[in-house]
């Protein structure tokens, strides 16, 4: 696999930043109990992330080493600001019920991590890769939780009925319990057991 | 000049932060418009399907908000109309903002804790009504209401019929209760539920309240009670006292005694 290739597809399976850096689990919590809000704030992290991978790529020979956190987070904040921005200028019911987690994503672990761990060591192109791959990796986790939790929560994918509820005249009764936080850790915890017995190199020695 | 060098730091760290400021500055500015139109819509968007008025998405909100819908102010003690030309600029009814009011000290009056059932320490001395006009009369009138649930402050409509006892729909706008539990008090089914109970009894006693579990339609109460929402207790009861508080004195009773007398006087 080329070094292009494998900077993009990498944190996917191999190094998920959520399940392998157990990295940005607190908004994986928050907003994962519906698919569409899981959507959007994949999206606004990956554009945040590719994005501040890139700006700190292209000024990284130029960051003193001494203001380089603060730099970083100068970038990051404004770019969480501009995504929250477009948010509520062109998906404005979804912004309310994303309500401060759009805004958190500048204390998300992955987007700080990415930036020193790569972003400050290598190329631009490289950095916009990496921070693209991590915010798939980012996605898959997201999306696998909001499927579960919405649908066995509350019957629904996307806000169309799957499950037809008891309530409403059908045979499904929701488990609150998916509907609530806890029960992403849950599901993260499952993904995780689940990818390590795929791929065992990823279980820590101790 | 080296990384380290004061200079060098100060240059990285202005630079950076211009860059930053002009992105996020050009960002908010011009979006602006679009969000401010946005929340405009929502807002138009609740009132008018608190109204019954909305029956397709497509349709215009700015005109049929123009065409059936009166705003009047309150004020709430007095439950008189306000003469709206000896209104402050904040609130006229195009800019009123439930949200910003009960911040300011001079538009509130705050409440003694055996009266705030709603939990809202301070109550508006004026609000806004909405009248829904069809027909060329007044065929409900749309009551904010808000007070605390569970984990925040939901923020809804309640709307009257022309006889002032039946309730024509309660929706919530904002709420941060819990999705699939307390946040079912946007459930559709849920607000179905409210549909022509009657909030006070002949003699004008509130009567209204949200049971827990599920009503009794036998009892000669059934009319006055509205299913609880199962699993969410805490917001339920909050549903619960915040209607009655918004129903009583220290709410829209005034307002609606005003009413009251004016339509037995035939005034209207």
């Amino acid at each position: 696999m080329s070094k292009t290739k494998s900077i993009l597809i990498n944190p996917i399976f191999n190094e998920n930043p959520i399940a392998y850096q157990i990295l940005g689990i607190c908004s994986a919590l928050a907003v994962t109990s519906k698919l569409e809000t899981s959507i959007v704030m994949s999206l606004a992290v990956i554009f945040v992330l590719a994005f501040s991978n890139l700006a700190v790529s292209l000024i990284r020979h130029h960051i003193p080493g001494s203001v380089r956190i603060i730099v970083e987070m100068t970038i990051i904040a404004s770019l969480v600001i501009i995504a929250d921005q477009i948010i509520k200028a062109f998906a404005y019911d979804i912004s309310k019920q994303l309500s401060v987690y759009v805004g958190l994503i500048i204390t998300n672990c992955i987007i700080m991590g990415r930036a020193e761990a790569f972003a400050l060591k290598n190329p631009p192109l490289y950095s916009l890769l990496d921070g693209i791959g991590n915010g798939l990796g980012y996605t898959v986790i997201l999306l696998t939780v909001g499927f579960f939790r919405e649908l066995l929560g509350s019957g629904k994918l996307l806000g169309i009925s799957v499950l037809p509820l008891h309530t409403e005249n059908g045979w499904y009764i929701p488990n609150g319990l998916l509907l609530l936080p806890p029960s992403a850790f849950f599901l993260i915890g499952l993904i995780i057991w689940v990818l390590r017995t795929w791929k065992p190199e990823q279980v820590e020695e101790y | 000049m080296k990384n380290e060098s004061t200079m060098k730091i100060l240059t990285v760290a202005l630079g950076v932060c211009l860059v930053c400021a002009i992105l996020v500055a050009t960002t908010a500015v011009t979006l602006k418009p679009i969000q401010r139109q946005n929340q405009e819509n929502d807002k138009l968007h609740n009132i008018l399907s608190a109204a019954g008025l909305l029956q397709n998405n497509d349709a215009d909100l700015q005109s049929l908000f123009r065409k059936h819908i009166r705003a009047e102010i309150i004020h709430l003690e007095k439950g008189i109309p306000i003469d709206p030309q000896k209104l402050d600029e904040s609130l006229k009814a195009d800019q009123f903002n439930i949200k910003e009011i009960s911040k300011i000290d001079e538009y509130t009056r705050p409440l003694p804790p055996e009266d705030d059932a709603a939990q809202i320490k301070n109550v508006p001395r004026y609000m806004i009504v909405y009248n829904v006009i069809q027909r060329d009369s007044v065929t409900k009138r749309i009551l904010p209401v808000y007070g605390k649930g569970l984990w925040s402050t939901m923020y809804g409509f309640l709307a009257l019929g022309s006889d002032l006892r039946t309730i024509q729909a309660l929706t919530f706008y904002e709420h941060g209760e819990t999705p699939g539990l307390g946040g079912e008090v946007d459930n559709p089914r849920w607000k179905r539920l409210w549909i022509d109970k009657q909030a006070f009894d002949e003699e004008g006693e509130l009567k209204i309240e949200v049971v827990k579990g599920q009503v009794n339609p036998a009892s000669p109460k059934a009319k006055y009670q509205v299913d609880g929402l199962s699993g969410s207790t805490l917001t339920t009861r909050g549903v619960n006292n915040l209607v009655r508080f918004w129903l009583g004195k220290s709410g829209w009773g005034p307002y609606i005694n005003y009413l009251t007398s004016a339509i037995k006087k035939g005034n209207l």
